[in-house]
């Protein structure tokens, strides 16, 4: 580890990967440390993304793709199902990956590119000068090196700690954050083209109950419930053993997955004087769907394209940075996130007569697309009511 | 007082998301908690498998 880059990030998520890997291939000389001592492990994720938006980076690969997913279904509380074809499926529709093997090639493709990589090298501190981010303490096999660097992208994930001790508050609200546990489950009986989704305030309290094939009689089984709901005795996990009980009682359970998924506002600025923050760390995963890969990999490209102007430019503060946060923002992604989180505001407080009510009406319709515009649409149709609290969202359609 | 029970504890990172006092982190595999706790108990609500438990004194 030398003691001086242009660019130090910090955790090797796809978020950190695809900074990396911009940065270096712009002639940056790149850092990268993960604290964990393997790339990819543990999961903390279901796995899904959608097609066009993996191909947005690199080509399907058979290594890291486990399934790719033809139809969706949406069980609604009272156990109605919907099937979503790939006519209307959009964006639902996607392939079930492989993260543990998905993200080590994303780190190898930077490492390939020429970014040195460290595991099991932790940052515990900012180097601050002048009050502002110059670099980070790393500590790795026992010794503790001073790492500076003109930029440093923080991409440490939902538990992220470095922009908080460069005194950015990254606090998410006990009410949005999804708290969730997974089983990799085999053995039981699936179809392994289709991912299902159920709704209700009995297998998931605001949240979602996800089943994703990983392969024949293989499902990534998990379930997401709101912050708020969760407490001694009512947990993710025992949402989850309940649900397991009923549908899989024959099924074996292979690993177990846990984490937390913000679904709050992104954070109000994401640079800040010679610093960046991207995927995770950001606060930017879907509020509606919880999904994060796209997101993480789109910022971190963007930060590290801008890293390499801001350098270029020989000025790397806030202002000079400031063009990640603004494209981002402008971006379809920063956009859906805005969106989302005010569908996501009216979805999670709604009783399941509500939920089934629309569940039942978009079912009836011969959608010829299905997407959250739909759904919204379809939510003020079959709920009148709503319409008001619903006011700050017509902005959105 | 914060109890982390390692014996529970998935290490998922949820509880240092929530903590208003930045009082949690996750090192590799373990969690620790530093003097900032204000035993709040938000952390001990959010986890996924009941790791937490504020002690009251
Ligand atoms: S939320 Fe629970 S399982 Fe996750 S790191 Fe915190 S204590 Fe451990
Ligand atoms: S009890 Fe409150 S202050 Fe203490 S670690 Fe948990 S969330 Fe943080």
């Amino acid at each position: 580890m030398k003691r001086q880059y242009d660019l130090l990030i910090i955790g090797g998520g796809p978020g950190g990967a695809l900074a990396a890997k911009t940065a270096v291939e712009k002639g940056l000389s790149v850092c990268l440390v993960e604290k964990r001592p393997a790339i990819g492990a543990p999961v903390r994720c279901a796995e899904g993304i959608g097609k066009e938006l993996l191909t947005d980076f690199l080509p399907p690969d058979p290594k890291w793709i486990c399934t790719d997913i033809e139809r969706a279904e949406l069980i609604a509380p009272d156990g109605f199902s919907m099937l979503l074809e790939p006519r209307m499926a959009g964006n639902e529709v996607g392939y079930i990956l492989d993260r543990k093997v998905f993200d080590r090639e994303l780190i190898w493709k930077a490492a390939e590119a020429g970014a040195e990589t460290y595991v099991k090298a932790r940052a515990t501190a900012p180097i601050m000068k002048d009050g502002a981010v110059a670099g980070a303490v790393i500590e790795q096999h026992g010794k503790i090196y001073d790492v500076h660097a003109d930029i440093v992208i923080a991409a440490d994930g939902i538990e992220s700690k470095f922009a908080r001790w460069a005194g950015i508050n990254t606090t998410v609200p006990l009410r949005e954050i999804e708290t969730c546990a997974q089983y990799l489950m085999t053995g039981i009986d699936i179809d392994s083209q289709k991912t299902s989704f159920f709704l209700g305030n009995e297998v998931a309290p605001a949240g979602y109950v996800w089943i994703f094939p990983k392969g024949d009689g293989i499902a990534n089984v998990g379930l997401g419930i709101g912050g708020g709901k969760s407490g001694a005795g009512h947990r993710a996990k025992d949402y989850l053993d309940r649900f397991v009980s009923r549908m899989f009682p024959d099924g074996k359970i292979i690993e177990l997955i846990i984490g937390g998924v913000s679904i709050c506002k992104p954070l109000p600025c994401t640079v800040a004087d010679n610093m960046m923050i991207v995927g995770d760390a950001a606060r930017i995963s879907d509020p509606i769907t919880g999904g994060g890969i796209y997101n993480a990999m789109y910022t971190g490209r963007l930060a590290g394209e801008t890293a390499v102007n801001a350098i270029e430019l020989g000025n790397t503060k806030k202002a000079s940075l400031m063009p990640y946060d603004s494209e981002w923002r402008a971006s379809k992604m920063g956009k859906a996130l805005d969106r989302n989180y005010a569908v996501k505001e009216v979805f999670t407080k709604l009783s399941d007569e509500k939920l089934n009510t629309i569940i039942h009406s978009i079912a009836k319709l011969n959608l010829e697309e299905f997407s959250t515009l739909t759904l919204i649409t379809e939510l003020i149709r079959a709920n009148p009511s709503l319409l008001l609290e619903l006011k700050h969202l017509r902005s959105f359609l | 007082m914060l109890n982390i029970r390692r014996d529970i504890c998935g290490y998922c990172g949820a509880c240092v998301s929530v903590c208003p006092e930045g009082a949690l982190e996750l090192i590799d595999a373990y969690l620790t908690v530093d003097h900032t706790c204000i035993d709040c108990g938000i952390c001990e609500k959010v986890c996924p498998l009941g790791a937490l438990e504020v002690i009251k004194e």
